[in-house]
């Protein structure tokens, strides 16, 4: 099925709530009703109805007029299947930014026309190359606002390339349009010739299949319901054949897949992406954390990252990398705050480091740039809160 | 793999990091569509045997058929049920007729609130979908609750790159919901796919059929026609409809879903 999450980011108030709000109101998408109740209760609340508040469901949210968590809304147009993210703005919520985020395939970054870059638009940016998302859709929202000048829209357009082209970001588009007025979402605007809708735009990004390449299957579990010793866990990279000849790392061990298990029925090969149940040919001792692979991976202590502080920097976290976690420490080349994208002296909360992990126990793993799924982590506090959020370089 | 078996991976994925991080692990049934697909997807992670308990929460106003799709599948599936009532609100005469609000907080709630004081449980499989309720689409596959079952929607925590809430405060225990990034119709393709028993209040009788199934005095069927899976699908492919617009809580008070599940309503 073609189906595609998308996560839409930028600065608090630049307009993601009412371009969502029109997406769905433009593309029909709303369910019967919705839109009554809404202004029934905008009414009764004393506000002016405004598409935000489709997304902005809760109470709360409606009193403050900002989102405070991510919503996952579903849309179809054409013949794709959409989720989108609402990404919040304001710098408080910036966990909920990340949750979002890190589920999407592509971005849309909003920017509002009038006030242009803010801190939020290059902190998102960083965090959009952070997670690894590569195709960016720019929307220069609140065309209206600056009277469909031009020259702006080209002033802006030219800043975020440069900071997009810094972050190795792809930009897919850049759009200028009205979500309040509805020009250039899913209806072309008559004030611009931009040559596309955001919709459009949307609709022309590939859909990516994962990499075959090599297998990594990190073990999630073991069970022993029965006379089976069933290695649970998910196919990160690559596929899995029974029969074939595997590698059990960090431990070294050598053998072959005996069975491929299921609930019902025996199968013949495990897909990427596959969450499934293997027996392995001898009786090796293997927990949760060991990853099957063919050939020797990399299974190091020290490794180069790049991360980021969602909340306050602790001196000894404890990193989390598919199954596998150890304590560590991070020592810090070099500080940058992420809303200036400017280097600094101490570490803090937002802060991007480009430094070193020293992790107590060997972690295997790939480059991020290699293998996605296997050159990321999580860095974890004492009360199990998530406080960063880093890549492997080296 | 194709888009279903995506979803299933993911799930199961999910499934079986609750198994292998919380202790008094157990699944909240209530023999609709969805929490059935959560039910089969368990079987599935553990290779047909449920390592944990199978709890139902009773208001004694369910559906006769849905009492007996629950015997029957508890039966042939030896599932180890847990069938939680809260006596005391019973014996008082507590229903629908008092306030549906208080119905629903009685009856559910505070029933389920004895039920995981009384077997201990630290976790709690739920099958709920983003898609359902605006309200739901804040939710994160893990989320703790405090022992008055607050949700602190303001104030969750970060989840990404599948690393999972794992540490839990004293008097905590965690929402574990599995099903988040399914979609209504996405649930009906899968029961077509894997044949999955489901209960028959949801196909059409008589020009109407239920989308939602809950208590009887709470619950209206929408005007369907939707005899059997592959006209549910085609309706839901069309429809807009709300899914939950035949449910009494949802629609009472403007924020009655919103108030229920800040007081630990599922």
């Amino acid at each position: 099925m073609n189906q595609k999450n998308l996560v839409i980011v930028g600065h608090v108030d630049h307009g993601k709530s009412t371009l969502i709000g029109r997406i769905l109101f433009d593309a029909k998408s709303l369910p019967e009703g919705f839109i009554e109740q809404i202004k029934k209760t905008c009414e009764e609340l004393g506000k002016e109805m405004e598409f935000g508040f489709i997304l902005d469901s809760l109470e709360e949210e409606r009193k403050q007029g900002i989102t405070i968590d991510t919503t996952q809304i579903f849309f179809k147009w054409k013949k794709r299947d959409y989720t989108i993210i609402d990404a919040p703005g304001h710098v408080e919520f910036i966990r909920n930014m990340i949750t979002g985020a890190s589920q999407a395939d592509a971005a849309i970054l909003i920017v509002d026309a009038k006030r242009g870059i803010e801190e939020q638009t290059k902190r998102h940016s960083y965090i959009l190359s952070l997670l690894g998302i590569k195709k960016i859709v720019v929307v220069i929202n609140k065309m209206d606002l600056v009277n469909w000048d031009v020259s702006i829209y080209e002033k802006i357009k030219k800043e975020l390339e440069e900071i997009l082209k810094k972050l190795n970001l792809e930009v897919h588009s850049i759009i200028p349009v009205s979500a309040k007025d509805g020009d250039n979402v899913v209806n072309k605007s008559k004030r611009i010739d931009s040559g596309e809708t955001l919709l459009e735009s949307l609709d022309r990004i590939g859909i990516e299949e994962g990499e075959k390449g090599k297998l990594r299957f990190p073990v999630q579990d073991v069970y022993k319901f029965d006379e089976r010793r069933i290695l649970v866990g998910r196919v990160e990279s690559g596929e899995m054949q029974k029969g074939e000849e595997v590698l059990l790392q960090p431990s070294g061990k050598k053998t072959k897949i005996k069975s491929i298990e299921n609930w019902s029925n025996k199968k013949e090969k495990l897909d990427l992406g596959e969450s499934g149940g293997i027996v392995l040919e001898e009786p090796l001792f293997v927990e949760r954390g060991e990853v099957i692979t063919r050939e020797p991976i990399k299974i190091k202590k020290i490794f180069k990252v790049n991360l980021f502080w969602i909340s306050s920097p602790e001196s000894n976290p404890i990193l989390k990398l598919t199954t596998q976690e150890s304590r560590c420490k991070i020592k810090a080349n070099k500080i940058i705050n992420s809303s200036t994208l400017e280097e600094k002296d101490t570490q803090e909360i937002n802060d991007i480091v480009q430094g070193e992990v020293k992790c107590e126990k060997e972690i295997v793993f790939d480059d991020f740039s290699e293998i996605p799924n296997m050159g990321r982590f999580i860095l974890e506090n004492e009360e199990g809160e998530t406080i960063g959020a880093g890549i492997i370089t080296d | 793999m194709d888009y279903l078996s995506e979803l299933e991976s993911k799930s199961i994925y999910i499934i079986r990091e609750a198994y292998y991080k919380h202790n008094n692990l157990a699944l909240l049934w209530s023999m609709g569509k969805d929490s059935t697909v959560l039910l089969w997807l368990c079987r599935k992670a553990f290779f047909g045997k449920i390592p944990f308990p199978i709890i139902h929460i009773d208001t004694t106003h369910k559906f006769p058929d849905m009492y007996k799709f629950r015997d029957e599948r508890a039966k042939e599936w030896g599932l180890k049920l847990i069938v939680g009532k809260n006596e005391e609100a019973l014996a008082k005469r507590i229903g629908p007729d008092k306030g549906k609000f208080e119905c629903c907080n009685s009856l559910k709630t505070e029933a389920l609130k004895q039920v995981i004081e009384k077997e201990g449980i630290q976790a709690l499989l739920l099958g709920i979908r983003r898609d359902e309720h605006g309200i739901r689409a804040k939710e994160r596959y893990f989320s703790p609750r405090n022992k008055e079952f607050k949700w602190d929607y303001k104030n969750q925590g970060t989840e990404m790159w599948d690393q999972y809430k794992e540490k839990l405060k004293e008097d905590q225990h965690i929402r574990i919901h599995p099903l988040l990034h399914w979609r209504e119709v996405d649930i009906w393709r899968y029961i077509k796919k894997e044949n999955i028993p489901i209960i028959g209040l949801y196909f059409a009788k008589e020009g109407r059929r239920y989308r939602s199934i809950g208590c009887v005095p709470c619950c209206s069927p929408m005007l369907s026609d939707a005899k059997n899976i592959d006209q549910i699908i085609k309706e839901l492919e069309t429809t807009k409809e709300a899914e939950r617009k035949g449910r009494a809580q949802d629609k009472e008070k403007a924020y009655m879903m919103q108030k229920l599940r800040a007081m630990g309503y599922m």
